[in-house]
């Protein structure tokens, strides 16, 4: 019988009473030998505490907003909070809510669903983000294709391309690998059965909120920051809860040693929220407004904005992905790390330099001189830890490199640690003044920022999905390597379509600007640019083409592997290697 | 204000010099103090024995 740690005794009920619960007792314990007595826990009530008031607020504000939009989020996050209530106390009267074991017969007896949920959202949200990216690039070859429509005009569809792919896409696969790796190197079960579902869904539902937003023409307008504030609201409380879980697994812990994947983790938590903090510093016009003001303008606005962007770089894009790549590649070429020393000096160095060089993305603006210098100087600096972390995980492939030509799927990751090393080296290039100077407001970027995108966070992460699904759901292996391998080489063609394409069409379009005639007067008017770039746009939208259809294969072959994959053998306890707590 | 501005960027620049050598120093350190070394070596084992 499972006795639970608590911090009050039990407390005597009268019998008879249908209903026995107390907030404040965090025990399932057996009265009388078989009739349990179920409480509701500190955790059930809490959450439903929680979820209460903000269905509450979110309701008042629905009846008395004049906005539409807001009236149809705060109802949308109404039900949501109110449907989380009812599933609290639906498992409680079901019975279902006694704690899970932290351990099956001294294993420890791992919380996989919230991983499983956020492996699929990933899957869907990637194609999603992938899809309207072919549909936003198709409109800048096509213009035909905005339909004179506000809700799909690029304007509207480009924020929901970044934030499908960085946030929805990127993020779940940030927090179901979080969340699997974390527990898997502590030895320790997620705390709480509500929280990591608070977590997971009050993430996707932030992602809901928002996204439909931006098609509603509700935004923020800052770059990477889009969501108006009370979605910037909604994501803290989620963003605190996601820190908590995370640090409870930690804090349990059977494995001394924190591992440096979860450094990283961590690092990418705590930071986002630190961002996430200063740059919504917003105030709503009305409560019942979606409109919001940031509480400091002009150039200090736009400092904190690019200080918040660079390090959703560096911190989300960058910290959470190599977290990923100090747990994956290891695990895939059954190798340790090749320096456990050096990925120490690339933390540390990493996230020092890091924090500093937002401000190259404002040179030649009313931002001070210094500033920018500042920024510029840490980017350069920055080419080392980049370069010493790309090292670190390619080198952990030294000896065992013949498995580069069996294993597509260590391929993908190799690769896309490539694609890091390279991205990392021409981000600090472009930083530096006379270089931003010709490539900054081109193609150009869009080609750097797509090198990085595609290459090394969507393989890393295309990676760890094959890696993570076989091992949730007990399989052998993948469904089919050959799918894998099709997948590699068609999304492959398509970023070198893309990233190519945007260098010659980003480099044309700088030199275009700055031409001046022997009158000096400008060579070209700025539709001469739009004009030459024509076929550098269809190109490009054939690249994401590919790359679409690259995580199509993926999908499918996912799917397979649940559907149809070999099972693996259990172990002698007749216990499958992987007991989902569920 | 021009004196304010020219000490005070002097200060951030030896400073900040100063801070940034120290914590790389002191992290190359910690790393590469032979003592830790079998620490790291069996951290770097984690994710590889974690399984059974």
């Amino acid at each position: 019988m499972y006795q639970g740690r608590g911090i009050l005794p039990p407390i005597e009920l009268p019998s008879g009473s249908p209903i026995r619960m107390s907030l404040f007792t965090l025990y399932g314990a057996n009265i009388m030998g078989e009739r349990k007595v179920r409480y509701l826990s500190l955790e059930e009530g809490g959450f439903s505490l929680l979820l209460l008031a903000i269905a509450i607020f979110c309701l008042v504000i629905a009846g008395k907003t004049w906005d539409q939009v807001l009236a149809f989020h705060t109802a949308l996050i109404a039900l949501a909070s109110l449907a989380g209530i009812f599933y609290i106390f639906r498992r409680y009267f079901d019975g279902n809510n006694t704690p899970a074991p932290l351990e099956i017969n001294g294993k420890p007896n791992y919380n996989m669903g919230p991983v499983k949920f956020t492996t699929w959202a990933s899957v869907f949200w990637g194609i999603a983000g992938f899809l309207v990216g072919v549909i936003i690039a198709s409109q800048l070859a096509f213009p035909a294709l905005n339909f004179d429509l506000p809700w799909i005009n690029f304007g509207r569809l480009r924020p929901l391309h970044t934030s499908a792919v960085i946030f929805a896409f990127g993020g779940n696969v940030l927090i179901a690998t979080s969340f699997y790796v974390v527990q898997r190197t502590c030895q320790a079960r997620l705390p709480g059965a509500i929280a990591p579902w608070f977590v997971v869904l009050g993430y996707n539902l932030f992602i809901v909120v928002a996204g439909t937003g931006y098609l509603l023409g509700v935004t923020q307008g800052k770059e990477y920051a889009e969501p108006e504030w009370y979605a910037d609201w909604l994501l803290t409380v989620v963003w605190v809860g996601y820190l908590l879980t995370f640090l409870g697994v930690i804090w349990r812990r059977k494995e001394s040693h924190i591992y440096v994947a979860n450094w990283f983790y961590l690092a990418f938590i705590v930071t986002i929220a630190v961002l996430h903090l200063f740059n919504n510093a917003s105030l709503p016009v009305s409560i019942y407004s979606t409109k919001s003001y940031i509480v400091w303008s002009g150039v200090q606005d736009a400092m904190v904005q690019w200080w918040y962007g660079h390090n959703a770089v560096g911190f989300f894009l960058t910290a959470g992905f190599l977290a990923i790549m100090y747990y994956f590649i290891p695990k895939r070429a059954e190798r340790p790390v090749y320096s456990y020393r050096l990925s120490i000096v690339h933390f540390w160095a990493l996230i020092f330099l890091y924090i500093w060089a937002g401000p190259h993305h404002l040179h030649y603006t009313s931002l001070p001189q210094w500033a920018s210098t500042l920024g510029m100087t840490f980017s350069i600096i920055l080419w080392m830890p980049s370069w010493g972390g790309m090292i670190n995980g390619l080198m952990t492939l030294s000896g065992a490199w013949d498995k580069l030509r069996t294993d597509p799927v260590l391929r993908m990751m190799v690769v896309s640690v490539a694609f890091y090393g390279m991205a990392t080296f021409e981000g600090p290039l472009m930083s530096i003044r006379a270089v931003n100077g010709l490539s900054h407001y081109t193609d150009w970027t869009i080609g750097h920022v797509h090198a990085g995108a595609l290459g090394w966070v969507g393989y890393i992460s295309f990676g760890a999905l094959y890696c993570l699904v076989p091992w949730l759901y007990n399989k052998k292996s993948l469904y089919s390597l050959r799918l894998v391998n099709w997948h590699f080489w068609v999304s492959t063609m398509g970023i070198v379509f893309y990233i190519c394409s945007m260098w010659v069409s980003g480099i044309m379009q700088g030199l275009m600007w700055r031409a001046y005639d022997s009158l000096g007067f400008l060579e070209y008017s700025f539709i001469d640019t739009v004009d030459a770039m024509y076929p550098f746009y269809v190109m490009r939208a054939f690249g994401g083409l590919l790359f679409l259809a690259g995580a199509l294969i993926m999908v499918y072959n996912l799917v397979m592997t649940v559907r149809v994959g070999e099972e693996l053998e259990s172990d002698a306890a007749g216990q499958p290697a992987l007991a989902p707590a569920e | 204000m021009d004196a304010t501005y020219t000490s005070l960027a002097h200060f951030a620049q030896t400073g900040g010099l100063l801070y940034f050598m120290a914590i790389f120093a002191g992290v190359v350190i910690y790393a590469c103090w032979p003592s830790n070394s079998k620490r790291f070596d069996d951290a770097s084992q984690v994710p590889l024995r974690e399984d059974d």
